[in-house]
């Protein structure tokens, strides 16, 4: 079998549908019970990967959707210098990170999640972002700038909505205990910053080097002329 | 002969071909010089990004030495004073005053004053300024004299505003009056070297009154665990915390003064802490009207040009009978119109040689809407008068400020036709439009500059105008939403009994 029939398959597949869509809904139970969603989400195969693609997509989107719809009263965007590709890598890369270095630190420490795992927790956890946004670029079109309590309220209460299902996802992933998790959530933090400081010395070293066996041949090119 | 004609004709086409290809650069190299060089007049947009934009002023005539027929010329001048249609130019370098007339860029020397009639000494000593008050008395900032003298229209000496006596004034400085105004009701108010207490205030007699307007000090408490810190010799040559000298003073139309500073912290600029423009009322209080987001600092842009760099540095000011007010900026010899809400109309100007460009300006004034600026290197008085563009400008503050709102959307139109970035005419004629109200209209107006605020006002009476005119409707969508669901609750009841039955 190909690859590419074996796709076909898959989107043809109603049963894939019907399972994708099944774990997709499951984001909604996770949402307003996350101690029970999130051990069922990865212990019970409840979630997928490509639900979780699909959240993390989803919030992308919403994220250049706010950046376009929001009303000026609350969002000024100068689009002559923004780019839509690093706006989404700048919401998309921070998580990888982190996702990363979570999983780094609780591999070593025994953690029950899997890179996979963390990876899926972490997008049913942002889901409260696509969630509230939406409304929320409406909201910002229907009010002004003096009845802006309401949109900076539920903007704070994503946020809030979202670090909390983080926290109890890693915690019900990995099987820690409260004060466990919020120590590896830490030191995934400063694992962040490890990994990034490690990733710009060595993309240096890779210029420094290319920049090396650049200028070398120019000198053999200048010599043979 | 015959063999010359083909020569020729293969020496045009190469010139033609030279021609062609220096035309293929022309575009590009134009394109770079418009890119380097921002058009002489510009405004600042939202995003704190320079506009392009028309000339609001233009040269109308240079005053030089020459073109007066002074003898000797003018040396190093540093004092302007324009009333009517008269010019007095300090000409400090030769200890006198210039008198001159100007009108409809026409000018011609009156008189040169380098005495005073029965005064003691009665010639001057580098005179910084002057002021002419109403029934032409004219008052001379005469420095190295250390004192103000006062004198009448045909130089006889009436009095003279001295040292003060006064405990309050370190009698160890000298006192150095460099710049001065004189309010409706005769007080004088003048500024002196080392003085940073504020304005020198003297009455009507002569009588010194004490300071106005002195700056607040600050003093951040992680300068005062520094000292605690650093040893006495250290202590001594640190800055001491004194308030802020000022450079210049003018009065407005209502007698206010304007006062200019140039030395503060250039990063407390645009959080608005620094001031270096302010409008102070009787006790000495600032009581400038600003725009919180771009307060008058000259410019937003500090990008390095050259040899230049840093923010503008205001060192005169001059208030327009339409209360518009211009700032003079040292640094990059320009010119920054503001309207009394703190708005920027216009900046232009620029150092160089050429008009309209200045080398070291040091002084402005204005008869009407005319501008006088006085370069000291050049030693010369440059005249701007408004162009069109400019005259719609102040045409439309002019009339909103009278209450003509309608008359000043149309002069607005006006504006934008020559100017499409101009965001106060955006929001004039949406005020004008908000007034009218045509809310949708107005609030497309106000989206464009961004003004959220007035955008709020008419998006508020737009939605209550929407609101009431489909209130059916609306009324009609809520009963479906909370009917259905029970309908529909009822319906699958009733199927499900009659399932079960």
């Amino acid at each position: 079998m190909t690859a590419l029939t074996r796709k076909r398959l898959f989107l043809l597949d109603k049963a894939w549908w019907r399972s994708y869509g099944q774990h997709l809904k499951y984001a909604f139970y996770c949402l307003f019970h996350p101690f029970d969603g999130f051990w069922d989400l990865t212990h019970e195969k409840r979630g997928s990967l490509g639900a979780a693609n699909t959240i993390m997509a989803l919030t992308l989107i919403t994220r250049i959707l706010m950046l376009e719809f929001t009303n000026f009263q609350f969002l000024s965007v100068n689009w002559e210098y923004v780019n839509v590709l690093n706006e989404c890598l700048s919401l998309f890369l921070p998580l990888m990170v982190f996702v990363l270095a979570n999983w780094c630190w609780t591999t070593l420490f025994d953690g029950k999640g899997t890179f996979k795992d963390v990876y899926i927790g972490t997008c049913y956890a942002i889901a409260p972002y696509p969630l509230l946004q939406i409304p929320l670029i409406l909201l910002s079109n229907v009010i002004i700038v003096e009845e802006g309590a309401f949109y900076y309220v539920i903007s704070a209460v994503q946020l809030l909505w979202c670090a909390y299902l983080m926290i109890v996802a890693m915690m019900e992933i990995h099987d820690y205990s409260l004060g466990k998790t919020i120590l590896f959530v830490v030191m995934s933090l400063f694992g962040m910053m490890v990994i990034i400081f490690l990733m710009l010395l060595f993309l240096s070293l890779v210029s420094d080097a290319v920049s090396y066996f650049v200028s070398l041949y120019r000198e053999i090119v200048f010599r043979l002329y | 002969m015959k063999g010359g004609l083909p020569m020729q004709g293969k020496r045009r086409l190469a010139a033609v071909l030279c021609v062609l290809l220096l035309l293929c650069f022309l575009p590009s190299a134009l394109a770079a010089d418009i890119l380097m060089h921002p058009s002489y007049t510009y405004t600042y947009d939202f995003w704190f990004d320079i506009r392009e934009s028309p000339d609001s002023y233009r040269v109308a005539a240079m005053i030089t030495s020459g073109g007066l027929g002074l003898e000797k010329p003018l040396k190093s001048p540093q004092g302007l004073y324009a009333v009517n249609d008269k010019l007095y130019i300090c000409d400090t370098g030769n200890n006198r005053i210039v008198e001159a007339s100007y009108q409809d860029g026409e000018y011609s020397l009156v008189r040169v004053i380098d005495h005073v009639t029965g005064a003691e000494p009665s010639t001057f000593s580098t005179p910084q300024d002057v002021f002419v008050d109403g029934s032409g008395n004219m008052y001379v900032c005469d420095t190295n004299n250390n004192r103000i003298v006062m004198m009448d229209k045909d130089c006889n000496y009436i009095m003279s505003f001295t040292k003060p006596t006064d405990e309050t004034f370190d009698q160890k400085l000298s006192y150095l009056p460099s710049k001065l105004v004189v309010d409706v009701s005769g007080r004088v108010f003048c500024l002196s070297k080392n003085v940073n207490k504020g304005l020198i205030k003297y009455e009507q007699d002569g009588a010194f009154t004490g300071f106005i307007g002195a700056s607040k000090v600050k003093f951040a408490w992680t300068d005062y665990i520094w000292k605690l810190l650093s040893t006495k010799e250290q202590r001594a040559k640190q800055e001491s915390f004194v308030p802020t000298e000022y450079d210049n003073i003018a009065l407005d139309r209502k007698g206010f003064i304007f006062a200019v500073t140039s030395t503060f912290d250039e990063l407390e600029l645009l959080s608005d802490v620094a001031q270096p423009i302010r409008r102070l009322n009787a006790i000495g209080n600032d009581i400038l009207v600003k725009q919180q987001r771009q307060p008058p600092i000259g410019d937003l842009d500090w990008s390095d040009d050259a040899d230049i760099s840093g923010p503008s540095k205001i060192i005169d000011i001059t208030v327009l009978e339409n209360d518009t007010y211009i700032a003079l900026d040292r640094t990059r010899g320009r010119l920054f119109g503001y309207d009394t809400q703190g708005v920027m109309l216009w900046a232009f100007g620029g150092t160089g040689n050429s008009d309209g460009y200045f080398m070291n300006p040091v002084a402005l004034d204005h008869i009407g809407n005319d501008l006088f600026v006085l370069d000291a290197n050049e030693c010369s008085v440059t005249v701007f008068t408004p162009t069109e563009y400019g005259s719609l400008i102040y045409d439309a503050t002019g009339k909103y400020l009278k209450g003509d709102y309608d008359g000043s959307a149309e002069t607005w139109r006006e504006v934008l036709t020559y100017n499409g970035n101009y965001n106060l005419a955006f929001i004039g004629i949406g005020r004008a439009l908000l007034r009218q109200e045509q809310y949708a209209e107005a609030m497309e107006y106000f989206r464009y500059p961004r003004d959220w605020k007035n955008y709020g006002e008419a998006f508020r009476l737009y939605r209550k105008e929407w609101v009431e005119q489909n209130i059916g409707w609306i009324f009609a969508v809520v009963c479906v939403l909370l009917i259905t669901p029970l309908v529909v609750g009822k319906v699958k009841k009733l199927k499900a009994e009659v399932n079960k039955a």
